[in-house]
């Protein structure tokens, strides 16, 4: 019987229509809507307008550099501190099970209720953290209020937040490496770094990867954190693309929130396209 | 050799039990001691346990705004349900042709899928066009957005476990007669059960945990989800920290309940996708 027939095009059918009116049609039209100043009711063409505003404003262009920032610094914080959570999550230590459900427990937390919590715990007079360093005789920080630090401070809980799915992909990557390689590893004498260098590394490649694109891609794609822990302030020093195409719409600039979408997909485009046929490249089988 | 390599398990087990608990537990227990103080005590964000548990703050809580979390609580329910249903079943019927029958149609089909795992939604032109079929505000028009949102995620697990199910018992099927569709329901569905697990799990968590598309899509005083009601109590109690650490525990029991029966299949259905994905 023809493949055709058996494994037919309606099965493709639902999910093709949802996805393609809720999700690709939106796309293709945000091309267009970004070079005009409109509303739901109608729109009047004004050709790039909207993106050359979005890099004039101070305002705006912020948003672009502090996404890639977002974006750069949680993925690689995830990335190496995962990893060595993994490594010693798969060592032969008795916890393990209880340490991996903790570990995984911030997962389930919303991220506004996270966003609650560490602003709490970030207050710059009553907050925990601040009382710690007091208590071993350090200056409290103003984590959210200070315009250098917020952002870094908001980037701190993300990890937090997110750690436990790049932890769990590792674990998963290094688990199926195969024992044996170890243990010729051993007989010739090799120390922990050295088999650490030459098996685990290149053998967890592929769980690399997928934790680089998916934290990458998260962190540009922020938003639920920044807006429930400072609201994209102090100023503007914590707004990024998400937060800001948020703020337009409010304010009634359509346009200028459609091309704020737009630059996201270009970024993507530009950045992690090419990063996941790179990584792609890079994988040994 | 041996007692010394067992010694630093053994103080392996203890610091990591410690970084544990002060990294992943001391802001649980905040939350817990928090939401049980009254208003004065709680301002002081402290870590101490209260004086007197209040346990009227949850009654409070729930009778705010004229039981709005109530409805809150509603609306999520139903919103999870059936998008999850529906990215069940359509995403479990695309994954398994996709995987199965590669030409031209369902290597565009996959190629769209996996673009639509980076690239993030186009808000206002999707508001656009939900408005133009009247949707716009409505729990359908939610249910479909969060399907739209989560198929390439969902599809990709499907497909990724399709692999592992052998095509002979299909084709068996045929020469017995049984038509497409019935091959499907009676004999793949069934058999993707441990990855439809995966994808109840996943994709609940994170509609029900959903802040974003709820404040875009689903606006209006009737329409709350608890995400948005517990982002509108950040405003309305910001001077009480005991009712806003009230709330957050309420929202997250239910996804502490979940965690709690279902903890090993959660960690393990993860990891079996993370590998096939």
């Amino acid at each position: 019987m023809n493949k055709k027939k058996i494994y037919s095009s309606w099965f493709l059918a639902p999910s093709m229509i949802v996805f393609s009116v809720f999700f690709l049609l939106p796309m293709v039209l945000s091309l267009f809507f970004s070079m005009t100043v409109w509303n739901f009711n109608g729109f009047e063409f004004c050709g790039f307008d909207n993106f050359i505003m979005f890099f004039k404003e101070d305002s705006l262009r912020i948003g672009i550099r502090n996404s890639l920032l977002y974006a750069v610094l949680t993925c690689v914080l995830k990335l190496v501190l995962a990893f060595f959570i993994a490594l010693f999550l798969t060592s032969k230590i008795k916890t393990k099970t209880i340490q991996r459900s903790i570990v995984f427990f911030p997962n389930l937390v919303s991220t506004v209720a996270v966003g609650i919590t560490f602003s709490a715990l970030m207050h710059p007079s009553k907050g925990l953290l601040n009382k710690c360093l007091e208590f071993i005789g350090l200056n409290g920080v103003d984590w959210l209020g200070n315009t250098k630090i917020a952002l870094f401070s908001v980037i701190a809980t993300d990890v937090w937040k997110g750690l436990s799915i790049a932890t769990i992909i590792f674990i998963a990557g290094i688990q199926s490496i195969d024992k044996t390689y170890y243990e010729a590893a051993m007989m010739d004498g090799a120390n922990f770094w050295q088999r650490l260098k030459a098996i685990t590394i290149p053998l967890s490649r592929s769980s690399m990867n997928s934790i680089i694109l998916l934290s990458f891609i998260g962190g540009l794609r922020s938003f639920d954190l920044i807006w429930s822990m400072t609201g994209g302030g102090p100023g503007f020093a914590t707004d990024v693309m998400a937060s800001i195409i948020y703020k337009q719409y409010a304010a009634g600039y359509y346009g200028l929130s459609t091309a704020g979408n737009v630059i996201m997909f270009v970024i993507i485009a530009v950045i992690a396209f090419p990063l996941q046929r790179f990584l792609l490249s890079k994988e040994v089988d | 050799m041996k007692k010394k390599k067992s010694i630093k398990y053994i103080i392996g087990d203890i610091v990591g039990l410690m970084t544990c608990f002060f990294v992943f537990i001391v802001p649980f227990i905040f939350m817990l001691v928090n939401a049980l103080k009254d208003r004065r005590e709680a301002n002081r964000l402290s870590l101490a346990l209260p004086e007197m548990p209040q346990w009227q703050n949850f009654v409070e809580v729930f009778k705010t705004g004229d039981y709005q979390i109530l409805t809150a609580f509603k609306n999520s329910i139903i919103l999870t349900a059936f998008s999850v249903l529906g990215l069940v079943v359509f995403s479990a019927m695309a994954g398994y042709v996709i995987q199965r029958r590669k030409d031209r149609t369902t290597k565009i089909v996959n190629t769209l899928v996996m673009a639509g795992l980076m690239i993030p939604a186009a808000i206002l032109p999707t508001i656009w066009v939900m408005q133009t079929v009247h949707l716009y505000k409505t729990m359908p028009g939610m249910i479909l957005v969060e399907i739209a949102l989560q198929t390439p995620f969902t599809i990709m697990l499907y497909r990724g476990f399709m692999s592992t199910i052998p095509i002979e018992l299909e084709e068996a099927a045929y020469i017995d007669g049984c038509t497409p569709f019935s091959v499907f329901r009676k004999i793949i569905f069934p058999l993707l059960k441990p990855v439809t697990a995966t994808v109840v799990i996943l994709d609940a968590v994170t509609i029900f945990n959903d802040f974003t598309n709820p404040l875009y899509f689903f606006p209006g005083k009737e329409n709350l989800t608890v995400q948005v009601t517990l982002y509108n109590f950040m405003g309305q109690f910001s001077s009480s920290y005991n009712m806003l650490f009230a709330d957050v525990l309420i929202i997250t029991v239910p996804m502490l309940v979940i965690f709690l029966i279902f903890n090993q299949k959660i960690v393990d259905g993860m990891v079996a996708g993370s590998v096939k994905g």
